[in-house]
């Protein structure tokens, strides 16, 4: 049972992971005032572009580069349609989920079902890992963990103890204040989404190259909505964003721990998707005021305008 | 500034402008709504370019491409609108626009310098808190503090005191003359003749966009400036024709609001209100009356009590139901409440008469019609602007009033329920809505009347009621000797 136990927190951290990286994107980009519902489609193209050059280079941290810069690559399309045209940012964010999942689909044809040789290696942090029980949870994990847990630390810090952290979060809640004491809205928002693309990306390319350990189409399942879920869950706070995340994945994992209790797996694998339903149904139930979501959230910036 | 010309769509906004300021003087900017007087200081602050003109400082001609340009020349501006960030603490807000503020830890280093200029001011500023929760005179603070942090030599203040209550008016103004001991320059823009007569060394009067004079403060007075601002003589004191009363219209009796926060805030309070009558209802606001119009309107529900329109009850039925029933309401915030900012001008003009026969049939709106009643309202209500295919946000505080004033009474209401008409308007549109209010009395309507401008009140009303904390302190006659204690009981200290 103790074994149990252990190796469903750790599967629950290796599960919260990718769903950490991509909330730590989406918070820094709709702190920005941008609402990226294209996650999902980022997600799917860094998980593909990061397998196909692990498996042709043998190198896993090239794909991770690779995958991050296509990211934000697919994710100029968003920025340009939601702060240069100021298009409605719904409509152009499911277009980016549809084009990267229909794009990852395609370039990943040849890949399907191949498998990736290439092991990552857990770290195993000297002495933590002796302790007892925490030990294997936590200090026996792939790099990404660490790094998602660094960057969501990193990027808590960025935006609440940097002045261009707090450039962003003011575009976010007054973009033409923030303009009349001379920053740039369009540039710092342009950034908060390529940074955004960037972290969903990673997240896909942990999904393939160190998670599954593979590639099929939409192996994402959903993935990147949890996160802007998550997002919300969180507070848009990054560190809020670090227990949600893990939370979640442990209601991934869970499902694998009660399939010998005779439930219908089909409605296990449902959970997940139940529970941020259950989550967005109780925090809409919240004050909105104290919410503190970004107060422009989602409404184009036009200059000169009443 | 010299021979400064700016256009918006072919029309002048400001036409061969010359403004020089000295240091250590307050100068003051007069004029009516929509003479240019904002657009002239956004010139200055580098929000907009001048179609032609020159601005020097010292002697030097500059171009000011930005604010952060503008900035750097020793400019600040305080807008009329404040530019804060209303879910961040004052800190942040002042780290935003500190020009030198570091990369890393920035609030660490702008809390000191915020500690010291306090002190030198004689501030007192938290400045861990959320400018939501500063009132607005507090905030006002903050924008001051972040001009003078960037070095500013000029300050704009774009009608500082409208959004202030008097004691905090008294601070501003102690607030001005230290920055004018200290050699800094201001430009105070206002239309409020007090004032400027009371804080500025000199005044410059815009017109139209034009300049209508200028004059030292020492050597003019109330009436020569109100000449210039309006280009003719402004009527201080509107003749009210004795009229007797007619029968009843609304019947209040017993009524119970509760607000927003769960506080009842209008308590027992009950009057009549009759033909060819004014009824003003006094106060500081924030003491009942905003949820009292609302309750009377339909707007807010009513705990318990009863209203009845001619004999007919009312209570908590519909808005619509109760504008059907001759009950019309200018709201206040007329910007937030009494206009959709982004629909056209004839949208506007029947937000609330679209259901009528003559506008539409079926599911369709009579657009010739809606158009043409529309154009009766801007003949009538003198509202300027150059179509009414026009989004009307594009339009003045005072132009939008008008309007809002010809749709509520365009079908001759019984009871017209007027929260704050005139707040933050200038002296001549002031004057032409309370002429209409006291047509309307004329014409067999009555006017329940909301207001915090006691002068307002004195011309208009034939009776007063003075509200404090939700409940009426007295109901006066205009006649009534305690008239001249109003004010009084407004502050609650006083019950007769």
């Amino acid at each position: 049972m103790e074994d149990i136990i252990i190796s469903t927190l750790q599967r629950a951290m290796v599960a919260g992971t990718p769903l950490l990286l991509a909330t730590t994107g989406e918070v820094i980009c709709e702190r920005s005032g941008i609402l990226n519902l294209g996650v999902e489609g980022v997600m799917a193209m860094g998980a593909v572009t990061a397998f196909i050059v692990t498996i042709t280079t043998g190198q896993p941290w090239l794909g991770v580069l690779v995958a991050i810069g296509a990211g934000m690559a697919i994710s100029i399309i968003h920025a340009f349609a939601s702060i240069t045209l100021q298009a409605n940012q719904v409509v152009s964010g499911l277009a980016l989920t549809m084009l990267g999942l229909g794009l990852s689909g395609m370039i990943g044809k040849p890949y399907v079902g191949k498998p990736l040789s290439i092991k990552m290696d857990d770290w195993t942090i000297p002495y933590l890992s002796d302790i007892p029980y925490l030990g294997k949870i936590l200090f026996t994990q792939s790099p990404f963990f660490y790094l998602a847990i660094f960057l969501a630390l990193v990027a808590w810090f960025f935006l609440e103890r940097t002045r261009l952290g707090i450039q962003i979060r003011s575009t976010g809640e007054n973009p033409r204040a923030t303009e009349t004491q001379g920053v740039n809205v369009f540039r710092l928002r342009y950034l908060s989404v390529l940074i955004g693309g960037g972290f969903s990306a990673l997240a896909g390319a942990h999904l393939s190259i160190s998670y599954s350990k593979s590639w099929i189409e939409g192996m994402t399942a959903g993935r990147g909505w949890i996160a802007i879920a998550l997002t919300i869950f969180a507070l848009w706070n990054p560190g809020r964003a670090i227990w949600a995340a893990f939370l979640f994945g442990g209601i991934f994992v869970v499902q694998y721990l009660m399939q010998p209790l005779g439930i219908s797996p089909n409605f296990l694998a449902m959970l997940p998707y139940l529970a941020t339903l259950i989550i967005l149904f109780l925090i809409s139930l919240k004050d909105p005021r104290k919410l503190n979501a970004p107060a422009m959230l989602g409404e184009p910036y036009k200059r000169g305008e009443r | 500034m010299n021979a400064i010309s700016k256009s918006f769509h072919g029309i002048h906004a400001n036409q061969d402008i010359n403004l020089v300021v000295e240091s250590g003087e307050i100068l003051g900017l007069l004029g009516e709504n929509g003479a240019g007087k904002t657009t002239l200081m956004n010139i200055l602050y580098g929000l907009y370019q001048p179609d032609s003109g020159q601005i020097k400082i010292n002697g030097n001609p500059i171009r000011i491409n930005n604010p952060v340009e503008s900035i750097t020349h020793g400019i600040g501006m305080v807008h009329q609108h404040f530019m804060l960030i209303q879910n961040h603490s004052v800190i942040e807000n002042i780290a935003l626009g500190y020009k030198d503020t570091p990369f890393f830890f920035p609030k660490i280093s702008i809390r000191k310098k915020v500690e010291q200029f306090s002190k030198q001011f004689d501030f007192h500023m938290d400045t861990e808190k959320k400018v939501w929760q500063l009132s607005a005179g507090e905030q006002q603070r903050v924008e001051i503090i972040k001009a003078l942090l960037n070095g500013a030599d000029l300050l704009i203040l774009d009608e500082p005191t409208s959004v202030l209550t008097p004691l905090e008016i008294k601070e501003l103004i102690a607030i001005m003359r230290e920055m004018k001991a200290k050699g800094h320059m201001i430009i105070f823009i206002s239309h409020k003749l007090d004032e400027i007569m009371d804080i500025c060394d000199r005044v410059v009067v815009l017109q139209k966009g034009k300049i209508a004079g200028s004059a030292d403060t020492r050597n003019t007075d109330k009436k020569a400036l109100a000449r210039m601002m309006v280009g003719r003589d402004v009527v201080f004191n509107i003749n009210r024709e004795r009229l007797t009363r007619g029968e009843r219209v609304l019947s209040i009796e017993n009524l119970n609001v509760f607000g927003e926060k769960g506080f009842q805030v209008v308590k027992n309070i009950s009057f009549d209100l009759f033909k060819n009558e004014i009824f003003g209802i006094a106060g500081v606001s924030g003491n009942g009356q905003r949820e009292l119009a609302e309750a009377i309107t339909g707007i807010r529900p009513i705990a318990s009590g009863k209203v009845t329109i001619n004999g007919k009850d009312i209570t908590n039925t519909s808005p619509r139901h109760i504008y059907d029933n001759g009950v019309s309401h200018v709201p206040e915030e007329r910007i937030r409440f009494g206009i959709a900012p982004g629909l056209f001008l004839y949208d506007n003009a029947i937000l609330k008469q679209h259901h009528l026969k003559k506008f539409s049939k079926r599911y369709f709106l009579n657009y010739s019609q809606v158009k043409h009643h529309t154009n009766t309202i801007v003949d009538r209500f003198k509202v300027s602007t150059h179509s009414i295919n026009n989004q009307i946000r594009n339009l003045s505080g005072g132009n939008i009033q008008k309007l809002i004033l010809g749709r509520e009474i365009s079908e001759q209401p019984q009871l017209l329920v007027a929260s704050h008409p005139t707040y933050g308007l200038d002296v001549g549109a002031t004057e032409f809505l309370r002429k209409h209010l006291l047509h309307l009395r004329k014409q067999g309507s009555s006017v329940l009347l909301f207001s915090e401008d006691l002068e307002e009140i004195f011309e208009l009303c034939d009776r007063v009621a003075v509200i404090f904390q939700g409940e009426f302190m007295a109901i006066l006659d205009s006649d009534d000797e305690r008239f001249s204690d109003i004010g009084l009981m407004m502050a609650g200290s006083k019950r007769i």
